[in-house]
């Protein structure tokens, strides 16, 4: 990967992690932990993976994305402002009443989201829906699916997953952001999914384990993916919950709680330090 | 009008998705390990490739179909009623109902009717819990011929709706001059003392009931709902100032379904009373269907019987 795409990269990550702080200070709630640990990857994915068109967001030729893990909308809809969805101005009113940003993504009536979830465990079935539909076309557009570690407790996502394997449904990625922490602790002291990898082989997925903060390991891991035929692919990502602020990184109290605004300001300046410091290089 | 063929409506399911498939070829079925039961079995055998056996795994089988409909098929889910509606009922909820997305539930075995495999299997709460959930359209055909205009209705209109069907093989009450139409009820019989609004099977017995109650003397109006919701409520307010009485009949609980629906209209629209028969506060058992039927009270019989009751609190 060239150094000039990963450092673009790593400043609209940087941005993005903007928009989940200002948006969840903005609603006074929200999720930012698990929102800031999948930026690096909505990055990534809305800039360089995805084929969709902001002007026409419906496109059915396009690449689809389910947010599975929907709480972590704010980062969703940061990318999606980023790419020309809709305007920043939308990320102010995240989660106010009668705006266009619920709390969870809602695909009718937000350009550019393609599923609504929110109820954990069922964004994986839709995906794999929508896998099964470009198959029947012979379309070519992919489907990718992001999941939370601890959502994949959820029993639907293993008949989902055991369906994608049996269907050979290998324009399906399952991404699993593996950020180790969810609501009540870490995952190991909760319902340890581990061994996550394992799991999805042994459900007849491609399993391809890298670190979720770097875009070159990205890179390699989503176009072994797009080789893969005949299976669908897991991406197991280790992540850093809160990453990028650093009075929020691996602490499991910023999975549902919003910052104030004097938090929320001294993230913005740590994240704005990040992207001046990049653009200096 | 009167015909002595028994076919059970998931006949007409399995054959009106056949019939269907030639002229959508977008068009695609799912169901749950049970698709000899509920007959998809017949689209999986005429059109192998737009038939996806989702396995012993409901709620992935409606997550797979809401996510076929967001990419423009229009997927028709089966599985037992219980399984169906109660199994995956979030997965209704969240995945299918509230992005609106174009899924069909075609739900088989529903009712007491079940029999033998008894209350595991007896789903009574189905209409109950589809209803509640916003934009879903509710349908509960009462023979054959119904059910086969309720699959097309259902797979032609745009949006999520839930069909109810059922194992037992019933008499066929209507000819092909029959219309069915969403959110209509249709009225069978003239009457003015009371009118019985029956659903499903329920209908036929309806039928029987006002027979035996025109030889008491009591002028019996009988309506058939087959759309739970959106409930007809016209001629639910008519029927309620016409008659000035209103007992409900279905094969599901007494608690959220037909006639829940009818008394929330009446309260609202023409307060009369409402008399509701069904299936109590109570779990099914075992046993053959037909005498199921008889045992919880779902027979023209009792019917009667609960309209003669009826009666004298209209007449107090």
């Amino acid at each position: 990967m060239e150094d000039s795409l990963k450092k673009q990269l790593s400043i609209t990550a940087a941005r993005i992690r903007q928009y989940v702080i200002e948006g969840t200070c903005c609603a006074k709630s929200g999720h930012p932990g698990g929102s800031l640990s999948v930026a690096d990857l909505m990055a990534y994915l809305y800039f360089v993976e995805l084929h969709v068109d902001p002007q026409n967001p419906r496109w059915p030729d396009r690449d689809r994305l389910v947010l599975s893990k929907g709480h972590t909308a704010p980062a969703l809809y940061g990318a999606l402002v980023l790419k020309g969805f809709f305007s920043d101005e939308e990320i102010k009113t995240l989660r106010h009443t009668g705006a266009m940003l619920q709390g969870h993504p809602d695909m009718k009536g937000t350009p550019g989201v393609d599923m609504s979830t929110g109820s954990l465990g069922q964004g994986i079935s839709a995906a794999v829906g929508m896998a099964l539909a470009a198959k029947l076309d012979g379309a070519s557009w992919r489907t990718y699916a992001v999941m939370g570690d601890g959502e994949i407790e959820e029993g639907q996502v293993w008949e989902a997953a055991m369906f994608a394997s049996h269907k050979k449904l290998d324009n399906l990625c399952v991404i699993v952001d593996n950020n180790n922490l969810q609501i009540d602790g870490t995952l190991e002291e909760v319902n340890s999914p581990y061994p996550i990898p394992e799991k999805f082989a042994a459900f007849g997925f491609h399993v391809l384990e890298i670190d979720g903060s770097s875009f070159e390991q990205m890179e390699s891991a989503f176009r072994e993916a797009r080789e893969t035929k005949g299976r669908p692919t897991a991406i197991v990502m280790k992540t850093v919950k809160g990453k990028g602020v650093s009075f929020m990184e691996n602490q499991v109290g910023w999975h549902g709680s919003a910052p104030n605004r004097e938090q929320a300001d001294q993230a913005l300046a740590e994240l704005d330090a990040v992207i001046r410091q990049l653009q200096a290089e | 009008m009167a015909d002595v063929i028994k076919k059970a409506t998931r006949e007409a399911f399995g054959e009106g998705l056949v019939a269907l498939g030639a002229e959508m070829p977008n068009l695609v079925v799912l169901d749950a390990d049970l698709a000899a039961a509920t007959k998809t079995g017949m689209f999986k055998k005429a059109y192998p490739d737009r038939f996806f056996d989702c396995g012993i795994a409901e709620q992935n089988m409606i997550g797979v179909a809401a996510g076929l409909a967001a990419a423009g098929k229009v997927p028709v889910a089966s599985s037992f009623a219980m399984f169906a509606s109660g199994r995956a009922y979030e997965q209704i909820r969240n995945s299918v109902g509230y992005p609106h997305l174009n899924v069909k539930i075609g739900a088989t075995h529903a009712g007491i009717s079940v029999g033998e495999d008894g209350a595991t299997h007896q789903c009574c709460e189905d209409l109950a819990l589809m209803r509640t959930i916003p934009g879903m359209t509710v349908l509960n055909p009462a023979d054959y011929v119904e059910a086969g205009q309720v699959v097309r209705a259902a797979v032609k209109m745009e949006g999520p709706v839930y069909m109810r069907f059922g194992r037992l093989a019933i008499p066929t009450i209507f000819d092909s001059t029959y219309r069915f139409e969403i959110g209509k009820g249709v009225q069978l019989t003239e009457g003015t003392d009371v009118t019985l609004i029956a659903t499903g099977l329920l209908v036929g017995e309806a039928i029987k009931a006002a027979e035996l109650l025109k030889n008491e003397g009591i002028s019996v109006r009988v309506i058939n709902m087959a759309t739970i919701k959106p409930l007809d409520k016209e001629i639910v307010a008519k029927a309620a100032a016409e008659t000035g009485l209103i007992v409900t009949a279905e094969e599901h609980s007494i608690i959220g379904g037909l006639g829940s629906a009818v008394a929330e209209a009446v309260c609202e629209s023409t307060p009369v009373p409402v008399v509701r028969v069904g299936v109590e506060d109570e779990y099914g058992k075992s046993g053959p269907a037909a005498e199921l039927l008889e045992v919880f009270g779902l027979c023209a019989a009792n019917l009667a019987a609960r309209v003669r009751d009826a009666m004298e609190i209209k007449r107090k």
